[in-house]
């Protein structure tokens, strides 16, 4: 073994601090325009996940970026941790085309269970070549060396080298071997702790970078003026009405791209709001109180049988007692509390964009394919933005930063209005979901079939906004992510087929939300669990463990009715004598039945008299394995379990024939601190199993908990969200 | 037809130079200042992102024109206190792990200070209805209510 001399350094000696009032770690200022063609980003390699310098400093190149769920901090523990070194040493770059192994898109609750664990054995695989390098120099066998703080040295005591003696700067000139050991769970004394998240302190006194902060010398502020319809061709442009603007550089229009750039950001936005464009008509959007309809007539092009065992068509039809019901499930936007932003700097060819995007390898290539410039000459460097919780506008913004910046030839900062991100961020499409099932003589379940309207496509690129509006290339399909997820279900009925209707079109430019179809699905699936438990008078606990044959499924499930003081149907109602009910109901998810288990118990109160529903309780068992850091994960779960109460009981987008109307934060109301949840969380401790994604999950079980719970309470069935109070009445209305 | 306007912030006097004094303020103190704990969230005083304290009083400065600060005392996240010498509530926040993305923090510690000023023994409920106007997609409501609870009864 050998380490290579090309040192680390090299694409470190950077020509020095580019970003004004950037506080990232020095490296990262450093590296911003570093030689960084000398790095490999080759996957299999571990010189492209770690450097260790000659002072013991670790630093490790991440593909997968903090999203703003204390990921960064993860990957800290578990790089420290297999190396050996203390978690002050470990230094993480997260995303920058030029520096970062392309580990995909941050999403899917994957970056620990994909993203971590290759870097974990990057760092296994790092430890033994220094172990054994160490043994040669010190004359001692491998086996009788033993690491502290970076520090490897004899057992018996004596001689000892670090890491940064060993290494003095080099590269490892390694490939990552899947075989080399990696550290006993139990000796692990970083992972499984709940490490304090390395960002708070700078996010609670204003020192953190987020994108949104970032500033380039010589920059421009740029706004995007949208079309009042979404489908509306820019006919004239009167640039003499923001001739007034102080500050003003350009009004830039590219087809139906339009957008003002000034030297101040007021002056950017003054001018957004003065410029006057005319438009043409334009209405091709389904008529909103129709939707559901217009979904299930919209053109199929496909269909996808996500699972299918048994002869569900057989079956059927000769089951003793059937049921079916139809679930919908709105449009949902990401909502993230900060605009999407970006940076573009086009120099000597090249284009530098400063961006949150979760993918920003990704983004790179759709940013060259748009510019017609070769992908090399692209670099996007990761920067936190607000919680995205998907693929919201980010990516956007960086298109419409690269051609303002193209135009001025200068570099451009672009922040989305709040009208923008809730108008024109993609959005979680429309899900409608009928179900029917069928039971035998004795009550047991013969057979279940589902029917998906979701539209077509998968996980590839949703289509930049300014590629459409400028008519540039980089077209795409649809892709509204991995929607099919979560069809099929857990429970081992004998006929099953599981079908997605994948449609032609979807009203609004889809992508994945957090938990994208998983979410949808689930809510169908376990409601609809629940009404045959209730059909054949079962506890739905005890229904679910009659059809799961998956012992850490069924430990969740027994934990969750202890935890919950689950005590069966009915345990959760407690008439209050005046209009308010309350109730309990279970849900339960296999996240995209091979990980993370959840199980879910909500506490709803309804008013009948309103139809005001609040959720005031979950109890929560969680087993994602390994935990790496403990509280971490709590964190996540309680996010979860607020923000998909928010999307189950308020949110939908809203629409007229041109455009969405849901455009600020009243019109597309989240839930407030007066109407959050208490939240019981038990995880279950696997140190010994692999570690599995946090940051999704448990979203998935919070709609059917709450409508399993309004059942519980009242007797009505809600299969549409969000349950406003509305929908509540009318299905009290309705009745059971 | 720049207009110069003083302003006292961080207990520092500073003068910022602008083309339309009726700006708010928040992009004063983020472009002109440097100073980025106020966040730029609606721009329509629904979200909080943007608090800061003028005289202790939490304002939103998305919607605050220049014009209109006058003498007032202007205080953001990096006034209230600093990664080696914070506040109580950011000491609070930092405690119970109150931040997933931290995009909405500024606005929940910058509204809890200024609350806790004037009210001394706040319940949970009490602390809720301080909040009610400041937005957390994160979900992190739980943590901060826990957060703002501690400093109010410390000791």
């Amino acid at each position: 073994m050998s380490f290579a001399e090309t040192s680390r350094r090299d694409f470190l000696k950077g020509s020095g601090v580019l970003v004004v009032s950037f506080t990232l770690a020095p490296l990262v200022a450093s590296c911003a325009r570093g030689s960084a063609a000398t790095r490999t980003l080759a996957p299999d390699q571990v010189d492209a996940f770690l450097a260790i310098d000659a002072r013991g400093g670790v630093t490790v190149f991440s593909g997968k970026v903090d999203l703003g769920t204390g990921v960064r901090t993860a990957i800290t523990q578990i790089a420290a941790d297999e190396l050996d070194v203390p978690l002050e040493l470990v230094t993480v770059i997260e995303g920058d085309t030029a520096l970062t192994p392309n580990q995909g898109v941050t999403s899917g609750s994957l970056s620990i269970e994909k993203g971590g664990m290759q870097i974990r054995q990057a760092a296994a695989t790092a430890r033994r070549a220094l172990v054994q390098q160490a043994a040669q120099r010190l004359g001692v066998p491998a086996g009788d060396l033993v690491v502290e703080n970076g520090t490897v040295r004899s057992r018996s005591g004596g001689k000892q080298v670090t890491y940064g003696e060993l290494l003095r700067g080099r590269t490892f000139s390694l490939k990552i071997d899947f075989q080399a050991p990696l550290k006993d769970p139990a000796s692990y004394t970083i992972v499984g702790r709940s490490v304090a998240r390395l960002d708070i302190p700078a996010k609670v006194t204003g020192r953190f970078t987020f994108m949104q902060n970032v500033r380039v010398p010589g920059m421009l502020h740029g706004r995007v003026v949208r079309p009042p319809a979404i489908g509306a061709a820019l006919q004239s442009v009167d640039e003499a009405s923001v001739k007034s603007v102080p500050g003003l550089v350009k009004v830039v229009r590219l087809g139906n791209f339009l957008g003002v750039v000034a030297e101040t950001e007021w002056g950017a936005i003054t001018a957004a709001r003065q410029l006057r464009a005319t438009w043409s008509p334009w209405a091709g959007l389904p008529d909103e109180s129709r939707l559901w309809r217009h979904v299930r007539d919209t053109a199929v092009v496909k269909n996808d049988v996500t699972s299918n065992v048994g002869d569900v068509e057989q079956a059927l039809p000769r089951a003793a007692r059937r049921l079916a019901a139809t679930y919908d499930f709105a449009m949902h936007t990401h909502g993230s509390i900060g605009p999407s932003c970006a940076i573009a700097e086009i120099k000597d060819g090249s284009l530098t964009c400063w961006s949150a995007s979760q993918a920003t390898h990704d983004l790179r290539r759709q940013l060259a394919t748009m510019l017609a410039m070769p992908e090399r000459d692209v670099r996007v460097i990761y920067v936190e933005g607000a919680g995205c919780y998907g693929r919201n506008g980010h990516e956007d913004a960086a298109a419409d930063a690269a051609l303002l910046a193209r135009a001025v030839r200068r570099p451009v900062r672009v922040q989305w209005m709040r009208a923008d991100e809730h108008g024109w961020d993609p959005k979680g499409p429309p899900t409608l979901i009928d179900l029917q099932a069928g039971f035998d003589e004795i009550g047991r379940v013969l057979a279940w079939s589902s029917q998906f309207f979701v539209p077509q496509g998968g996980t590839g690129d949703v289509e930049l906004l300014a590629v459409g509006l400028a008519n540039l290339p980089g077209k795409t399909g649809l892709n509204p992510g991995g929607i099919l997820n979560d069809m099929a279900i857990p429970y081992g009925f004998a006929n099953v087929r599981t079908v997605a209707h994948r449609l032609a079109t979807t009203p609004l430019r889809p992508s994945w939300i957090r938990s994208p179809g998983r979410l949808q699905n689930t809510f169908a699936n376990e409601s609809f669990m629940d009404e045959l438990a209730s059909a054949v008078q079962m506890d739905p606990v005890a229904f679910r463990l009659r059809y799961l044959d998956d012992p850490r499924g069924a430990e969740v499930l027994r934990r969750l009715v202890r935890l919950a003081g689950w005590g069966g149907r009915d345990s959760g109602q407690r008439e209050t004598g005046g209009d308010v009910a309350t109730g309990r109901g279970v849900s339960y998810v296999k996240y995209e039945l091979y990980r993370t288990y959840v199980g879910a118990v909500a506490t709803v109160e309804v008013n009948r008299k309103t139809g005001v529903l609040r959720a005031t309780h979950f109890a929560i068992v969680h087993d994602c394995g390994q935990v790496i850091n403990p509280d971490g994960v709590r964190n996540q779960i309680e996010g979860n379990v607020v923000q998909t109460v928010s999307r189950t009981l308020k949110e939908q987008v809203t629409f007229d024939r041109s455009r969405v109307t849901s455009l600020d934060w009243a019109s597309y109301p989240i839930l407030t601190f007066a109407e959050i949840p208490t939240v019981d969380i038990e995880l279950v401790d696997r140190p010994t199993d692999k570690p599995w994604g946090a940051g999704e999950p448990a979203a998935a079980v919070v709609p059917a908990a709450i409508a399993n719970a309004v059942f519980d309470a009242i007797g009505v069935r809600l299969r549409s969200v969000p349950f406003t109070p509305a929908k509540v009445l009318a299905a009290i209305q309705a009745g059971p | 037809m720049a207009t110069a306007i003083a302003l006292d912030v961080n207990g520092r006097s500073v003068t910022v130079t602008v083309d339309d004094p009726q700006m708010p303020l928040l992009y004063a103190l983020r472009n002109d200042l440097g100073l980025h704990g106020p966040t730029f969230g609606c721009g329509l005083a629904q979200c909080g992102a943007c608090t800061v304290h003028l005289d202790g009083k939490a304002v939103r400065s998305c919607v605050m024109p220049l014009a209109a600060v006058g003498t007032q005392k202007v205080v953001t996240l990096e006034g209230l206190g600093t990664p080696e010498r914070p506040h109580p509530v950011q000491q609070a926040f930092i405690d119970e792990q109150a931040v997933q993305c931290g995009y909405c923090i500024n606005g929940m510690i910058m509204q809890a200070a200024a609350f806790l000023v004037t009210s001394k023994d706040p319940s949970e409920a009490d602390v809720k209805q301080a909040l009610a106007g400041n937005l957390c997609r994160c979900g992190t409501h739980l943590r901060i209510v826990r957060a703002v609870m501690r400093v109010a009864h410390r000791g």
